[in-house]
């Protein structure tokens, strides 16, 4: 579904990305994790299109549709979805208002019929019962005032509604309380398909315990330094990040030499 | 921010939807303004001695004032000499039905979407059109007779309710007011007149369209709105310009008179034709609107969207005389391109207990400059008068600019003003936010400028809230890509 290959990007001219190779099939789910400021919110916003990245070299394919050639809107049509990390607040613009603004677009571009507002009440309530999220927030303001947690939870509910091909949640479980956590975890869960695919960008292994992932990847400084499955997230939540580290400079002091 | 300024340029070239100019033979006066000129208009409309008598004060208190200069921005010349102060169709006859109007007239019409058709009136819309000078077709006139209201052209109005206008027309707005009060005193032509009887609660809105159609040809409409004891009305005016490369001048007067217990509220969308992306061209809306609160208990509230017009200098003001009256003062203004807007209110406690209410919504774009300028003054004898101002400016981009002038003056210290005020971007981090569900940019800021404005939007009738996002949203095309 999606492929990555080699990947380099820059912000304000100093390269962030270096060289990213990445295949995600749909039915699974990655996980990517890796020290602060390893690159991972830059490639989940290159992903999305952020304008202020600079894509240097490198290509990104979703589905044989060239990702790099789309403006950011377009992508999030054709199904890239990013739980933010940090989610914006919009004073004023209601959250259900925007997201049958959001909707619409979506459906159109998919060629689905417009939805009835009652259709679209009705689905909203639905996907509210999936990942428990709260009427009450869905009827505010765009994460006006929203606490942590509950701006984590409407990028989840969002995800819900606007059902995309690939899901990237950039440390959505971060901010979350050990109850909030397994619900939005269940939620997701329940959302994962044969069709669509999810990566996780997350600095906890407890996460995975509850959305188990296909694949563990770590970045550390712009690559991706080390693959495994679901045991590589133990070994990291047991040894750190250092030995890895170790590994990539001793490799890079042997590639200079 | 860089991208903000990527935005701008990209989208920078909205056309104005409404410029397209209407081909009928007009009756217009010669340019030029002269005592003369004011009988020609007096005489073309069989005015009573007492009106010519009225315009000519007019006209000398024009003669001996200066063009005002304490606003945010360099008055343009304004060659008075040049302008023609009188146009009218040709095809002058009343005309009883719409069917005699000039079919050219109604397409035009039909183009600026004005309410005249019959789903409309469905929605309990009464309509005064103005085009240029004369007005044109009033509808629903007799449903609204039956119950005493009356609801006429203000020509109309000097011809069949002449005691109700002399008692009323100046008295909120003195000739000798300003400017452009005086000039529109001298040489108005046409405008709406509403007369709501004691206890009558208007059954719908009223609604004036107005409409700049010849060149070199300023509009002067002159609207005087009474609503008697516990009476009821709301008001709706919306506007629209031709394009034109030369500036053309608007300038109009609006009189609201409260008896006790009554109740006025006015709402004006504006979309003159704003010029174009580099200021060349627009019209220059110099407007005066004053509400009194004669009577206790008694509340106007005005309520603008402004989107057009080259340059906005406009103080809808409000006299709370009687005790325990309010005032309510909700605007929105936006700039783009090279758009001044310097806008706000004047609001005058006098009785007891009166209380008011600010809530201003400046957006600016492009090189638009958005100033708010508002007076709250609390006189004497204005016991326990309480105001609130909250006063909000949104930028988009950073080529342009807000301000905000607010003045306090009070000479009772059981009165209470607060005051409020924050300016904010539209963050590109915002843009992309909704960009990634699926948004585009200009969808994007129409929401976020929606959303900033909804206390505002929310107060107009749901017919015209509809039309004022548009507006909105299209006024805002090009400032973001
Ligand atoms: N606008 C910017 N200007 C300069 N440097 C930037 C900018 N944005 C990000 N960076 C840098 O890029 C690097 C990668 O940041 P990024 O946010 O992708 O890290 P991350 O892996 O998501 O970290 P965390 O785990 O803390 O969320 C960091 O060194 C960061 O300081
Ligand atoms: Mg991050």
């Amino acid at each position: 579904m999606l492929s990555i290959k080699n990947l380099h990007a820059n912000i304000e001219g100093k390269e962030i990305l270096k060289g990213i190779n990445l295949e995600v099939n749909a039915g699974e789910v990655h996980a990517i994790m890796g020290p602060n400021g390893s690159g991972k919110s830059s490639l989940s916003s290159v992903l999305a299109g952020r304008e202020n990245y600079e894509v240097t070299e490198g290509e990104v394919w979703l589905d044989g549709k060239n990702l790099l050639d789309m403006k950011p809107e377009e992508r999030a049509r054709e199904g890239v979805f990013l739980a933010f990390q940090y989610p914006v607040e919009i004073p004023g613009v209601s959250n259900i208002n925007f997201l049958r603004t959001a909707l619409s677009e979506i459906r159109i571009h998919r060629n689905l019929p417009p939805l009835s507002a009652k259709d679209f009440l009705k689905m909203t309530k639905e996907k509210q019962e999936l990942v428990e999220f709260e009427a009450k927030l869905a009827n505010r303001s765009l994460n006006q005032g929203f606490s942590g947690g509950e701006k984590k939870r409407n990028e989840v509910f969002q995800l819900a509604m606007l059902d995309p091909k690939l899901s990237i949640l950039d440390e959505t479980d971060s901010g979350l309380d050990i109850d909030a956590l397994r619900i939005v975890s269940n939620g997701i869960n329940k959302l994962r398909t044969a069709d669509n695919a999810f990566v996780l960008i997350t600095h906890y292994q407890r996460l995975l315990e509850y959305i188990v992932p296909d694949f563990v990847h770590v970045l550390y400084n712009g690559q991706i330094v080390r693959s495994g499955t679901k045991e590589l997230a133990l070994e990291l939540e047991e040894k750190g990040y250092d030995w890895l580290k170790e590994e990539y400079h001793g490799q890079e002091s042997i590639n200079t030499k | 921010m860089e991208k903000d300024d990527m935005m701008l340029d990209e989208l920078a070239n909205k056309e104005y939807e409404f410029g397209f100019v209407t081909d009928i033979d007009m009756d217009i006066s010669e340019v030029g303004l002269n005592e003369d000129t004011v009988r020609f208009i007096s005489a073309k409309k069989n005015e009573p001695q007492w009106l010519l008598d009225w315009r000519m004060k007019g006209f000398r208190a024009f003669q001996k004032q200066d063009m005002p200069q304490w606003q945010n921005f360099e008055m343009p010349e304004i060659d008075f000499q040049s302008i023609s102060y009188y146009a009218a169709p040709k095809k002058q006859a009343k005309y009883a039905s719409l069917d005699e109007v000039d079919p050219e007239l109604l397409k035009t019409f039909a183009k600026l979407g004005i309410p005249m058709s019959e789903q409309k009136q469905l929605a309990g819309v009464a309509v005064d059109v103005v085009f240029d000078s004369v007005s044109v077709s009033t509808t629903y006139k007799e449903h609204l007779n039956e119950m005493g209201i009356i609801f006429c052209s203000i020509s109309e109005a000097v011809k069949n309710h002449p005691e109700l206008v002399q008692k009323y027309l100046g008295t909120v707005v003195p000739h000798t007011d300003n400017t452009f009060a005086s000039l529109n005193t001298a040489v108005f032509s046409d405008g709406s007149f509403v007369y709501i009887p004691k206890g009558v609660r208007c059954p719908m809105e009223l609604s004036t369209y107005f409409r700049i159609n010849a060149e070199n040809t300023g509009q002067f409409e002159r609207t005087l709105i009474i609503a008697d004891e516990d009476s009821y009305v709301s008001y709706l005016e919306g506007c629209t310009a031709p394009m034109r490369d030369e500036n053309q001048l608007h300038a109009a007067v609006v009189e609201l008179i409260a008896m006790k217990g009554a109740e006025i509220k006015y709402s004006t969308v504006q979309n003159w034709y704003p010029g174009d992306k580099d200021g060349k061209g627009g019209i220059f809306n110099f407007v005066t609107k004053r509400g009194a609160c004669r009577g206790d208990h008694s509340k106007i509230s005005w309520t603008q969207v402004e989107t057009g017009s080259a340059i906005t200098w406009k103080y809808p003001s409000l006299i709370l005389q009687g005790d325990h009256s309010s005032g309510e003062f909700y605007s929105v203004a936006v700039t783009n391109n090279k758009q001044i807007a310097d806008t706000g209110t004047k609001i005058y406690h006098l009785g007891a207990n009166t209380k008011s209410r600010i809530i201003s919504k400046g957006i600016s774009a492009g090189q638009g400059q958005n100033s708010y300028r508002g007076l709250v003054q609390m006189g004497s004898k204005a016991k326990n008068a309480r105001n609130f101002t909250q006063c909000d400016s949104l930028l988009i981009g950073d080529q342009c600019g807000a301000h905000t002038f607010p003045y306090i003056e009070s000479k009772n210290n059981t009165a209470t003003i607060e005051h409020e005020a924050t300016t904010s971007k539209i963050g590109e981090d915002q843009v992309f936010y909704l960009n990634q569900r699926g948004i585009d940019s200009e969808q994007a800021i129409a929401l976020i400028v929606n959303g900033y404005a909804k206390e505002v939007l929310n107060q107009l009738p749901m017919e015209f809230a509809v039309e004022a996002q548009k507006l909105l949203s299209l006024t805002l095309e090009g400032s973001v890509g």
